[in-house]
């Protein structure tokens, strides 16, 4: 069976979850349990480097959903990097792009962030 | 050629431990049939889909409940078939949903139906007895 996998680096500020293998109803919670401890720890700046993702299901897309709310309001953000095309697709299916920051590099993110 | 349809089936407990099973299961047989890796990545995310809403929906994340997943072909079609003996699914109460309402009100989920409509070319539920079935059809 295939895995799911979380690590988090700190760049300045910013938190980076690099997340890999495939994140459907099962794996979620993962994702879910690093978001929310974060968020718990107030740090906002959050960018998840989906390079070594290789699926998504909507169960996936749904944690992200659930949290941009509370971390922009608290004057943050989650942004999105590095999927590969069937990702994005997923992403681009559900109307993610227009309501998400999402970009091809984790280094735009973090220009991003220091705006 | 063979007119003869060709069905495989598998027989699974609802539960997502056994997503990656079901999704390898349907990608093995759409790629033995020479399908292209987009349509082999939108039926695996299809039946992901569909099972989950079935162990969460139809079985309320009860996981000894019996899913019998079907893949099919003949000469202008591809199907997958999943039946359940759970709660039905209404297919008439489904809007599309409105992903910045959600997010505004936080809600997750409600986004396999309409992804399954996108991803596959026609989509029926059936029900038979006490028996619910999804087909979702690709046309070759």
């Amino acid at each position: 069976m295939k895995n799911f996998s979380i690590s988090i680096r700190q760049v300045d500020a910013v938190r980076v979850l690099d997340i890999s293998g495939e994140l459907d109803a099962h794996t979620a919670s993962q994702l879910e349990n690093s978001l929310k401890s974060l968020i718990d720890q107030d740090q906002i700046l959050i960018i998840v480097n989906c390079r070594g993702l290789d699926y998504i299901a909507s169960a996936g897309l749904g944690v992200f959903m659930a949290y941009i709310e509370d971390v922009r309001g608290m004057g943050g953000d989650i942004k999105l990097t590095n999927m590969n095309e069937r990702v994005y697709n997923v992403f681009d299916l559900l109307g993610f792009p227009t309501l998400y920051d999402i970009h091809d590099d984790e280094s735009e993110a973090l220009t991003g962030f220091k705006k | 050629m063979s007119r003869n349809k060709n069905i495989f089936s598998i027989s699974v407990e609802a539960s997502t431990s056994h997503l990656s099973k079901v999704r390898d299961f349907v990608a093995e047989h759409a790629q033995n049939l020479g399908m292209s890796e987009k349509d082999v990545a939108e039926m695996r995310l299809a039946v992901d889909e569909a099972y989950t809403n079935i162990i969460k929906h139809a079985y309320k994340n009860t996981p000894s409940k019996p899913v019998e997943i079907q893949f099919g072909f003949d000469k202008s079609q591809v199907w997958i078939s999943i039946t359940d003996q759970g709660e039905s699914f209404d297919p008439s109460t489904y809007n599309e949903p409105d992903l910045l309402k959600r997010i505004k009100n936080k809600q997750r989920g409600g986004m396999g139906v309409y992804l399954i409509r996108k991803l596959m070319d026609n989509v029926q539920y059936n029900r038979h007895g006490q028996v619910n079935e999804i087909r979702m059809v690709k046309h070759l």
